[in-house]
């Protein structure tokens, strides 16, 4: 191949949440730079100077309405730090089953609705998997998708009965939830888990949950023969998805559910070996983003739009880095983190695969880490506790959405919010280079792709890019 | 009929609320009713070249366009650009698209409140200059101008929710699809009636409470959220209490207050969502249509008249007093 270099500019990049363009540059049949556009400000930041601190809990899940409630429980945490308040340990557990119920939903909604369709392009039609994808997995109907999705309306029972609706609740509050459960909640509660269980070992996994989450190797991950989980894991063997797409092998998981012993899934950083992570290590760098400022600690951090979206910058979203170097969050580097073993396994492989798999990893861990939290839930005691909000003072909220690490950092003098600053997931991951010139994590891992002859929307940069489950509309906010 | 939906500029939650339909899901619904998708963001699987040449050929006129559903709020900044949302790979803004597009057709259909009134995407002074599609907050003329109409002859019809409740989308695109939606059947905020005729309080839980103003003091009591908590199910349309959303739940069933968040201008209520302001101790805001003379008398009647279980349960978090079981005669 012989290729004079061409400059691709994809969009628009549908299928994931939010506005997404990347620009490609490809030489010789593969990609050889990327950059990457969130081309949505909201400002949702500015919104909240100078409102009443609790009002956050109303405006920040408003961000997304597919990470909602992690936006709540960042906030939530945000607030009761700033008050010095613990929450209530049965008020912990129901607002952590709350967060969990969202997160397996969003995988869920991944899976079937964003990621797999792309198996079903004419390009794959000569495959041998081909025809069990457009049955499975065609955009939109597919019956894989039609199921997946009753299934998941079904899920959502549980965030009606103690969440009101979803998205956008204001049910997790700094001291816990606000409604508490009683028997008959708690019985309910556990039978549309039961439906769920029965629908994810039937439909998706073809087997037990239990049976899955004991693998403990990329040999034994593609042994796994039932469900859709095998019809993906054939399409990766055949497209050689293990290789595609791979990451910086740094992983930062903030720790998912917190409870009063600790995070269900730990916290940490992985880069080879487990460290621990010090959020003071990180900062914000502005040089690739039409924002004005300077590199600074969230705790200090501003956000001011440059009007004129002056270069070098290309995108809307900052670029954090930990210690100066970029991160990948999201599920596999939540389970990598935790120290699961076949996540462990999968960190050597760091690519599309490896970010999938971990996901359904993550669904069947979750499925039984919802069951446990439903079966502890005590109706006969208090699920809030109460504290005031001091006239001045600071807070932190680090939680772990579907995508990733969360973290809110609230500033609040005489008595309003001086200050607030939010990291997503997908800003960690979709973020421009930095003033070292250093790609974002998913800029890099799209260097290398190959790009068929004539193809103007390569088939492996939208492999790559959704295999990030990225959430645009909170990258930016 | 063919069915355009765009995210413009607000967080994709109305179409993740919609995913939650059940009974059918909301795609088998559209499909029974007749409608095809012609592209979602989020659902098609035409993606970048195929997914802009779709647009052109509906912007051109080529492919015939019925009903096009806007979800999020345009965004107009900076200085008048729109360029805080490029429709990506386009080189356009979506406030441009949009323009377009509405020309085109035969109904628009404004989901969520921020394609309607600017929503929360409008909050806080509003740093993108966000605006409605026939509305800028309560001001009628948004993107669009007031006299606006799409060529089936009804101005933007503005299915409001934060959420929208994915009944109310469908059921909206269902009467479309019938031919069964008229100027008349708007209300004043061009919302449907089927919904904005009803108030949340219709069918609240905590009714009884709020019959002898029975309130709760902090969020998780049982109590009416009226007084105290800054709900104003009394004064926002929605049937949320009587249609369930999510199996069973609502705001108020939630133990939080309603917001009012199919209101233009919902999202700046200028004091605390979760705190009802008060003058001199008597909270502000009455009932709608309740004469502020016979609101004050019969609430301070009934204040006097609580029965201890009603009491006492509104400031528990759970029932710890049971209806009285009267005696077989």
């Amino acid at each position: 191949m012989t290729d004079s270099p061409a400059r691709l500019v994809v969009g628009p990049f549908n299928r994931v949440e939010g506005d997404l363009e990347i620009t490609l540059d490809v030489q010789e049949g593969r990609v050889a730079a990327a950059r990457i556009n969130a081309p949505l400000y909201r400002g949702f930041e500015r919104m909240l100077e100078g409102r009443d601190p609790r009002d956050a809990l109303t405006i920040t899940p408003r961000i997304c309405g597919i990470c909602s409630i992690s936006q709540s429980a960042a906030a939530a945490r945000a607030l009761a730090d700033a008050m010095g308040l613990q929450p209530e340990p049965q008020g912990a557990r129901v607002a952590a089953l709350i967060h969990a119920v969202e997160n397996v939903a969003d995988h869920l909604t991944h899976f079937h609705l964003f990621f797999m369709p792309d198996f079903t392009r004419p390009i794959y039609a000569d495959r041998p998997w081909h025809g069990r994808m457009v049955d499975r997995f065609t955009a939109a109907t597919g019956s894989a998708l039609t199921r997946a999705v009753a299934a998941r309306a079904e899920l959502f029972h549980i965030l009606g009965m103690m969440a009101g609706k979803w998205p956008h609740t204001l049910a997790i509050q700094p001291g816990g939830v606000t409604k508490a459960p009683t028997a008959r909640d708690k019985a309910r509660i556990q039978a549309t888990l039961r439906s769920f269980r029965r629908y994810l070992e039937e439909g998706l996994f073809g087997g037990r949950l239990e049976d899955f989450v004991a693998l403990s190797s990329v040999t034994a991950l593609e042994g796994w023969a039932g469900g859709d989980v095998a019809l993906f894991l054939d399409a990766a063997a055949d497209l050689d998805l293990g290789t595609l797409g791979r990451g910086s092998g740094r992983y930062l998981s903030f720790g998912a559910y917190p409870m009063p012993d600790g995070p269900i899934f730990a916290r940490g950083l992985w880069d080879g070996t487990l460290r621990a992570f010090d959020p003071a290590a990180i900062r914000e760098d502005l040089s690739h983003a039409w924002m004005l400022g300077e590199t600074r600690h969230p705790s200090q951090g501003e956000t001011r739009p440059d009007e004129d979206m002056a270069a070098p910058a290309y995108s809307w979203c900052k670029a954090p880095r930990l210690d100066g170097l970029t991160v990948e969050t999201g599920a596999l580097a939540r389970q990598i983190v935790d120290g699961h073993p076949l996540a462990l396994a999968l960190a050597a492989e760091g690519g599309v695969r490896a970010r999938v798999a971990a996901r359904l990893l993550e669904i069947a861990r979750t499925q039984i880490v919802m069951e446990g939290l439903a079966a502890g839930i005590r109706p006969e005691e208090s699920f809030m506790a109460r504290a005031a909000l001091p006239r001045n003072g600071a807070g932190v909220g680090l939680v772990e959405a579907a995508r990733g690490a969360l973290g809110h950092w609230l500033t609040i003098e005489r008595g309003r919010i001086a200050r607030y600053q939010i990291i997503a997931p997908t800003t960690w991951n979709f973020s421009p280079r930095d003033a070292a010139g250093m790609p974002g994590p998913v800029e890099a891992a799209l260097e290398g792709a190959p790009v068929r002859a004539g193809e103007i929307t390569p088939v492996s940069v939208q492999h790559i890019v959704r295999s990030f489950d990225p959430c645009m509309v909170c990258t930016v906010h | 009929m063919n069915l355009l939906w765009l995210q413009a500029s607000g967080c994709g939650g109305c179409t993740m609320s919609l995913l939650c339909a059940e009974g059918p899901t909301a795609i088998e619904a559209l499909s029974d009713a007749g409608i095809t998708l012609l592209w979602h963001p989020a659902l098609s699987r035409e993606t970048g070249a195929e997914a802009l040449a779709l647009l052109q050929a509906v912007e051109a006129g080529e492919i015939p366009l019925d009903i096009l559903c806007v979800e999020g709020a345009i965004a107009r900044g900076p200085r008048g650009t729109g360029r805080f949302q490029m429709l990506s790979g386009t080189g356009r803004s979506l406030m441009d698209w949009t323009q377009s597009l509405a020309t085109r057709a035969r109904h628009v259909v404004a989901v969520g409140t921020c394609a309607a009134y600017g929503g929360v995407t409008a909050a806080g002074g509003n740093p993108s200059d966000a605006c409605g599609l026939q509305y800028d907050g309560t001001h009628p003329g948004g993107l669009l101008p007031a006299g606006f109409r799409a060529h089936a002859g009804l101005p933007v019809i503005n299915v409001a929710g934060c959420p929208t409740h994915p009944g109310w989308v469908t059921e909206t695109l269902m009467l479309l699809a019938a031919g069964a939606m008229g100027a008349g059947d708007l209300d004043g905020l061009q919302r449907p009636r089927f919904y904005a005729d009803n108030l949340v309080h219709h069918g609240c839980p905590k009714n009884e409470f709020y019959e002898y103003k029975a309130s709760a003091r902090e969020l998780s009591d049982l109590g009416c959220m009226m007084e105290n908590l800054g709900c104003i199910g009394t004064q926002a349309v929605g049937d949320c209490n009587i249609r369930p959303w999510n199996g069973e739940g609502s705001c108020t069933r939630g133990g939080y207050p309603c917001i009012n968040c199919t209101a233009p201008e919902f999202e700046d209520p200028r004091h605390s969502f979760t705190e009802t302001p008060k003058i001199a101790g008597i909270p502000v805001g009455l009932p709608t249509d309740m004469p502020k003379a016979w609101f004050m008398a019969l609430a301070s009647l009934s204040k006097a008249a609580t029965p201890e279980r009603i009491g006492r349960n509104a400031v528990a978090d759970r029932i710890v007093v049971p209806p009285t079981l009267r005696p077989k005669k």
